[in-house]
């Protein structure tokens, strides 16, 4: 039964957002708050030879100003979970010590009665910098000459190979191997809530509470007790409203860890709000590699090997994930396609600039752009046309699991039934047609396909450095309400709406009468967090699997209640019923279909005249006898809830088609959209507004990086794009409307048969709109152009040529 | 995010605000709509010790006519000039100008005499102002003066307007019969600020030819300018498409252009040209 | 230093004395407690902050407070009428014009403004008129289909 699943439920979080009554952390006041400001460092690398802090010390309200010396190694390092082998990782601690190595390294922490007083004590603090040599570009980092960690010797953090199949043999043996460079800009994902951490520390009960915007609570929380060297059952972590994450609030930052200890020092509650600036220089960027393909293809199409040798700019420290996110990429590097040799060599360099890590998509939009690229590249010197060269390639639907080259099994999948779907929606034989037209005419248009494949529902524990489950309790209070615990944290994604739907469509309760926690980690079992498009495919099934054991109980308490045996009770929506005697009339036999009571099929209710007493009982009958517990089943535990850690046994796999149609001003190189089709399939969709909402901002951050997004540090490791005015975020009018479409192709990976959407969008659509830009300027035989793609560089392809 | 601590006063009159002004000098900023001294307050780019807040002053928007002037008073939103009806008939360059900047929120607030005064090279007006060849009325301690448009943008950031002085009113002659007028502008997509800005205001004669052409760039150099060479290419020439062209050549001739991440100076001077060309088309298309 | 100002916020007049270079969004979020506005740039940029002041939507984080002295400010928390949405938080709920909530209020508050001034705006229009709010969530286009089902509501 499906009342809510797969329905376009409204969301039960909106009326506390569209009200202004949402609580993020800098709308939670607790009485004598104390106020964190940063002094960054302004210089990329330098040798900090004095601080000093007197004068901010003595300015009205100021409380106390920690250094880096003042801390030393008072709180552990920030950490990094990547474990890959010989990697080099650098102390990293909350403040910089002796030098700082990018701008925005935080310095020392002004903590004041309120913000505007530690912002001007700030100011005051006196440092003396000796500028050292700065290394910006990835590529010139890993050659030698400036070093950013004089300790390592060198830049480069790791090198790591992987892959399998002969690439040697099968770029030698190949008809044609194309060579192409090829840049993933770094990207500051900007959520619109910046970061901000409050903690407060109650010495009585030796309790540290920590408000913080992350993605990840528990994570956070165990991260946290080992660097601060508080029990971890005395931290609690509570993460309220999240205003938006995109894998940046995915990390444990420095700044969490200080405020945490700071509260302990002072023994009141402190506050930490980042500001814009702070956010583009000091919150992880994503992206950042530099790459070289060599595809080899014979000459009908087929893609017979893929080699990408690529320098990751990991920035000056590790977070989280840093040096995992290029491994991502190379897992990903098959795409669609049935590719027999793949290789990634990647060269993980340290760069005087912030960290990179999990960005939307995290590596797989990096890998999925090589991919579709690739294949573009293989169209043009074949001269095929793009989508053919993709076809030749996919593997077919019975092909799956299909194994690919990179180590990975793709759960289910018909990407020709995506692709022939789009192709239609676009109607791409007639654009084709449109497009010879509008050339003959003068006119630069350009029609982009992007096939893509993703890796979501991360992912078994087996490849997450930190567990890959996720949990759920359902517990059915004594009033029949509908209480779920999920370890995810949501942060936008809606699954207090999808949750609930779920619950409400396996116990037949309405969903209003379903509340879904998350977030605070002294109410919620254990849980991993919402990221890579897994808080559905693997939260949401644990919230399944624990209803389905929940139910198992409250059908034993049924039959008990109802004396009868336990196979001779169903449930329904309605709830616990005696299951009729089937054998007496034959079912729907004789009897008018109207005469039955309302909402049951026929023969479901046939009365069953051996049955004394009640038939029937409802969710809220059970919930209420457990927990009287007056009359339970022998040796039965009281109460009714269940809990549910699921352990997937595979990734999924969602795929679909993205096509895009620009033209190009030809006098000015400004482009403009004149379409854009999507086709994704997610596997099964719990609700189609909220998917169809991922996708939309998920293409709108993929058009950022292929047409506007780019940090750009300069040769002294200055930030230039350092506010909102000079980094581009899409504008709502900077947009096409999106022309979305769907296939669904169930998983078998979960019992719901869903994939994950979250990162689909920025995956998908990033190459199709770059090759759509190529496509267009193929005439003037353009194979590949950069991203960001400016209108200038637009300009002068074609004012050169004509 | 937190401007420096300053001392406020809300003057009730200018004249009031001007002996405060030449009291305090350097010190002391006035402000008008804020938007474009209070975000560099926030960034501590600016850091006044005294604010003067004009915002109080009675009469200071206003949009009227007086003889063959067209008067807007300093303190005039973007929006008020965006949606003022009897300026699109009149003077549609004014109107579709304030249009163009920011978004609605900055034009709620933002006021035309803010803009004027604080010469950002990338800000709208200018355009619009040299291109309407202007008159300001500016208040002092000793009085009050006239300057011409041309004369009022020096270099960026900076104006003729003397550190005591304050402006008053704009002042933009009526546009007579058969004039047409234009604003186009490539945004940069972050911060919507020009990248190029062209205003066209030019009047056909009865014989079709251009009888005079006033053309305003921003964007393009450390300060907006005329160009003049496209003025005098279009002067006495028949509208058509050649001549047109061939005009816009001229755009951001002797121009030392601007350079950034979004566009270098040669493409600067690039898009100065197409754009000039497109709004003075755009602008004839109206007659 | 302090300066004494009386601000009429979604109905109720409030009496305060606060430093000239308080920020009319940190006015109303911390001396009134009125959290729904939100901070999310300090270039002016994202519109987070936008409340009606006066009628007209502004970003508080762009005035200071001093200046709003005297006038009629509502906030996202003072849009509904007599536990009624607006029409335009009604579309935002039922066209999913929103994700993480953060820039909602300043959206709702703007798009607003949009159809005071404009009761039948084309998609067109509706993009134009957000210029000054960016939302990283949604990619806009169920934002735009929240104003048009505001408008015809409305």
């Amino acid at each position: 039964m499906s009342k809510f699943v797969g329905q376009r439920v409204k969301r039960t979080e909106d009326p506390r957002l569209i009200k202004g009554l949402g609580h993020y952390v800098d709308d939670i006041r607790l009485p004598d708050t104390l106020h964190v400001a940063f002094l960054r460092s302004m210089y990329a690398h330098a040798r900090i030879t004095n601080i000093d802090v007197s004068e901010a010390m003595n300015t009205p309200g100021v409380v106390a100003v920690y250094t880096g010396r003042d801390l030393g190694e008072k709180i552990g390092p920030v950490p990094c979970a990547a474990a890959l082998p010989d990697l080099k990782v650098p102390d990293h601690r909350p403040l910089a010590s002796d030098k700082v190595y990018f701008v925005g390294h935080p310095i020392a922490a002004v903590v004041a009665t309120d913000r505007y007083a530690a912002r001007d004590a700030v100011d005051l603090i006196m440092v003396d910098y000796e500028e050292l040599a700065v290394v910006v570009d990835p590529e010139e980092a890993a050659k030698g000459g400036a070093v950013v960690h004089e300790k390592f010797g060198d830049n480069v953090a790791y090198k790591l190979t992987a892959g399998e199949g002969d690439i040697d043999a099968a770029l030698a043996s190949a008809d044609k191997v194309i060579k192409q460079r090829i840049l993933n800009q770094r990207l500051a994902p900007i959520a619109m809530e910046p970061r901000g951490v409050l903690a407060r520390y109650l010495p009585g009960e030796e309790e540290l509470t920590v408000w913080s915007s992350t993605q990840i609570p528990h994570l956070l929380r165990t991260q946290l007790a080992l660097m601060i060297g508080i029990p971890e059952n005395k931290l609690r972590v509570i993460t309220p409203e999240v205003g938006g994450g995109f894998g940046s609030k995915l990390n444990v930052y420095g700044e969490e860890a200080l405020l945490g200890w700071i509260s302990m020092q002072l023994g009141k509650p402190v506050k930490w709000i980042e500001t814009r600036r702070e956010n583009m220089a000091s919150t992880i960027h994503g992206r950042g590699q530099v790459g070289y393909i060599e595809v080899g293809c014979r000459n009908d199409g087929t893609i017979t090997g893929l080699r990408y040798n690529v320098f990751a700019d990991l920035g000056a420290y590790h977070q989280l994930l840093t040096p995992a996110i290029p491994t991502l990429t190379g897992l990903m590097l098959s795409g669609c396609y049935k590719i027999p040799a793949i290789q990634i060599n990647v060269t993980g360099v340290f760069t005087n600039k912030m960290a990179t890590d999990a960005y939307r998509g995290a590596g797989r939009p990096e890998a999925t752009y090589v991919v579709e690229r690739a294949a573009d590249l293989v169209a043009a010197e074949l001269g095929l046309d793009p989508v053919e060269v993709r076809r030749r390639n996919f593997p077919k639907p019975d092909e799956f699991p299909f194994k690919t080259a990179t180590g990975l099994f793709y759960d289910s999948g018909n990407y020709e039934a995506a692709l022939d779907k789009a192709l239609q929606n676009a109607d791409y034989a007639r654009l084709r047609e449109e497009q010879k037209r509008a050339r003959d005419e003068g006119r630069i248009i350009g029609i982009g396909v992007s096939t893509y494949v993703e890796i979501c529902a991360l992912g078994p524990s087996q490849a997450m450095p930190a567990g890959g489950w996720e949990s759920a309790t359902v517990r059915i209070e004594p009033t029949g309400k509908v209480t779920i615990l999920t370890g995810a944290s949501p942060h936008g994604q809606g699954q207090e709406t999808s949750f609930a739907q779920i619950a409400a469509d396996e116990l037949g309760v309405d969903i209003g009468d379903v509340t879904v926690i998350h977030g605070d980690t002294s109410i919620v079992q254990y849980g991993i967090g919402t990221f890579g498009s897994r808080a559905t495919a693997v939260g949401g099934t644990a919230v399944y699997i624990a209803i389905e054991r929940l139910k198992e109980k409250a059908n034993k308490i049924a039959a008990h209640l109802l004396q009868a045996d336990i196979s001779k009770v169903v449930w329904d929506e309605n709830g616990f019923n005696l299951e009729p005697e089937p054998a007496k009339v034959a079912a729907g036999a004789g009897v008018p279909e109207a005469d039955l009571p309302a909402g049951q099929a026929p023969g479901a209710s046939l009365p069953e005249p051996q049955i004394e007493g009640k038939k029937s009982l409802s969710l809220q009958d059970i919930a209420l006898a457990a927990h009287l517990a007056k009359d339970l089943p022998p040796d039965m535990e009281p109460g009714l809830s269940a809990t549910y850690f699921f352990e997937p046994k595979n990734f999924t796999f969602p795929f679909g088609t993205h096509i895009a149609i620009v033209e190009i001003d030809r006098e000015t190189g400004e482009i403009k959209f004149q379409r854009y089709v999507a086709v994704d399939d997610c596997g099964k969709v719990i609700n189609p507004m909220l998917v169809d909402g991922q996708v939309q901002g998920g293409i709108v951050q993929a058009i950022g990086q292929a047409l506007y997004e780019e940090v750009v540090y300069d040769e002294q490791g200055q930030l230039v794009t350092g506010t909102l005015m000079d980094y581009a975020v899409p504008k709502a009018a900077m947009l096409p409307w999106f022309e979305l479409d769907r296939t669904e192709t169930p998983t078998d990976v979960n019992p719901m048969g869903v994939k994950g959407v979250g990162e689909a969008g920025t995956i998908g659509a990033t190459p199709a709109i770059v090759n759509a830009v190529v496509d267009a300027l193929s005439p003037y035989g353009i194979r590949h152009i950069d991203m960001p793609i400016k209108p200038e560089n637009v300009w002068k392809i074609v004012n050169q040529q004509s | 995010m937190i401007p420096v601590q300053f001392d406020y006063v809300a003057p009730a009159t200018l004249d009031e605000a001007a002996r405060l002004l030449a009291e305090h000098q350097d010190e002391a900023k006035l402000l008008a709509g804020g938007h474009s001294l209070i975000p560099a307050m926030k960034l501590r780019l600016a850091q006044p010790s005294l604010l003067i807040d004009i915002g109080r002053i009675k009469d200071l928007a206003y949009i009227t006519e007086e003889g063959d002037q067209i008067r807007i008073g300093a303190m005039t939103t973007h929006y008020q000039i965006e949606a003022s009806e009897r300026l699109k008939e009149i003077c549609p360059l004014l109107p579709e100008c304030a249009a163009s900047i920011g978004d609605v929120q900055v034009r709620n607030k933002g006021t035309i005499g803010g803009s004027l005064a604080h010469a950002d090279p990338a800000a709208d007006w200018p355009a619009a102002i040299l291109a309407l060849d202007a008159e300001m009325i500016a208040v002092g301690a000793q009085g009050e003066r006239t300057i011409r448009a041309q004369d009022f943008f020096v270099d960026m950031l900076t104006t003729s307007l003397e550190p005591n002085e304050i402006l008053r009113e704009i002042r933009v002659p009526q546009p007579q019969k058969n004039t047409a007028q234009a604003y186009m502008k490539v945004a940069q997509p972050a911060s919507g600020f020009a990248v190029v800005g062209i205003a066209v205001n030019l009047t056909r004669g009865d014989d079709g030819r251009c009888q005079s052409a006033n053309i305003g760039i921003t964007g393009v150099a450390a300060k907006a300018y005329r160009a003049s060479n496209v003025e005098s290419a279009l002067a006495g020439n028949a509208l058509d498409e050649q001549t047109i062209a061939a005009a816009a050549a001229h755009a951001a001739d002797g121009v030392d252009a601007n350079s950034d991440l979004y566009a270098s100076a040669d493409y600067r001077r690039h898009l100065a040209e197409v754009y000039t060309r497109r709004a003075i088309q755009k602008a004839i298309a109206k007659l | 230093m302090k300066k004494a100002i009386s601000i009429n916020v979604n109905g109720t007049p409030h009496n305060t004395e606060v430093e000239p270079r308080m920020l009319l969004v940190h006015y109303l979020r911390d001396a009134l407690a009125l959290t729904g506005t939100h901070v999310g740039c300090e270039t002016s940029l994202c519109g987070a902050c936008t409340v009606l002041m006066d009628g007209q939507a502004v970003k508080s984080c762009t005035i200071f407070a001093v200046q709003a002295d005297g006038s009629q400010v509502t906030t996202i928390e003072g849009l509904a009428q007599n536990g009624e949405l607006h029409p335009v938080q009604e579309g935002f709920w039922e066209r999913h014009g929103l994700q993480c909530g953060y820039c909602t209020p300043g959206m709702i508050i703007a798009a607003a403004q949009i159809l005071e001034r404009n009761p039948n705006p084309s998609q067109e229009e509706i993009r134009h008129g957000l210029e000054g709010n960016l939302c990283r969530c949604t990619g806009y286009q169920h934002i735009v289909e929240a104003v048009e089902y505001a408008a015809k509501k409305s």
